[in-house]
């Protein structure tokens, strides 16, 4: 276990602990939506642990630095966002993808540009955003988000 | 009735998305044996990862759920303006929150309240790329370099964007 899976429980359970003595009740409440929210992202991390599997067993790393690797360059990043755009996971759940992806040949702007879309633009929930908060809203958002992450990305790709 | 149904629907599609995808992968595994190892090692070291920093995630975002109510958010953030009003809707989008979809509604609220624009699309998007648990997941995965230059270029984005579509969408609001 990393430093930082020690570092987010110890900093959960201080949390419960110190709300456990606050409030019991609220404290119970909190754990069953924690619970319920698990069992919500359960079936998306295992397809993900799954997905994980077969890319750095069956998916040439050749094939993923050509796509998205550092020679793919503005190409690659563009890629990285449409897909970040479209797929809908958890980005809990993303990261340890895009780790996977990047060690296995990936540029450290793709994966930034695929980050970053996938938690701004949310293409599967606009039709949800646009009723809730009017068309010009939701569009300006989501299509500013897609371009700021491909700068975000190319900065990114250029300082690291 | 028809609206339970579709609740039930949408909680059993992941559980489908994952049965096919596993039965793919057992396939794939078979037909090629020379794979399976390194399919296994890496689906079995990521579940062990994921396994140590889930459920702490979803324990702070359960307790922040309960102990900030949407109401509360919805209060302040309308009241606050200016740089002040950014950095608390900023503050509020890094707590340990849910999906997005969750914040449409608050969203929407806000508007009606007639809290800033900017304000309410610095909440949208910091709710949605900058958390607690998800910067720690990030380190964990991507490294301290990354995780560092992606959250500081991230929140210039975020408030940028917040104080660009205010002036894009606030007239035709307000007109």
């Amino acid at each position: 276990m990393g430093l930082t899976a020690i570092l987010i429980n110890v900093l959960a359970l201080g949390c419960l602990a110190a709300a456990f003595f606050k409030d019991r009740t609220r404290c119970l409440h909190a754990l069953a939506i924690a619970a319920k929210s698990f069992l919500k992202v359960l079936p998306m991390a295992l397809t993900v642990v799954v997905l994980v599997g077969l890319l750095l067993g069956f998916v040439p790393e050749s094939l993923i630095s050509r796509t998205i690797g550092r020679g793919s360059g503005l190409v690659g990043i563009l890629i990285a966002a449409a897909v970040g755009a479209v797929l809908y996971i958890p980005s809990i759940v993303a990261f340890p993808l895009a780790g996977s992806l990047v060690k296995s040949g990936a540029s450290v702007g793709a994966v930034a540009a695929f980050i970053t879309t996938l938690t701004m633009v949310g293409l599967v929930t606009l039709p949800l955003e646009v009723e809730m908060l009017g068309k010009r809203l939701a569009l300006s958002r989501n299509a500013m988000s897609l371009v700021l992450a491909v700068a975000i990305a190319l900065i990114m790709a250029v300082i690291l | 009735m028809r609206r339970r149904n579709e609740r039930s629907k949408s909680a059993v599609r992941p559980w489908v998305l994952l049965g096919v995808i596993l039965a793919a992968a057992v396939v794939l595994v078979i037909t090629f044996p020379s794979r399976g190892q390194a399919t296994r090692a890496a689906s079995g070291r990521f579940l062990v990862e994921m396994a140590a920093v889930l459920p702490a995630a979803m324990i702070l975002m359960g307790l922040f759920a309960v102990w900030v109510s949407n109401d509360t958010v919805t209060k302040y953030l309308g009241q606050a303006s200016g740089a002040k009003g950014i950095a608390f809707a900023l503050l509020l989008g890094a707590m340990p929150s849910g999906p997005l979809y969750v914040a449409f509604p608050m969203a929407a609220a806000l508007l009606k309240k007639g809290a800033r624009v900017s304000n309410v699309v610095v909440l949208l998007s910091a709710w949605a790329c900058i958390s607690i648990p998800q910067e720690l997941v990030e380190l964990q995965f991507l490294g301290a370099k990354f995780m560092a230059a992606r959250l500081v270029l991230t929140i210039a984005a975020v408030v940028s964007m917040g104080l660009v579509i205010e002036r894009l969408v606030a007239p035709r609001l307000t007109s």
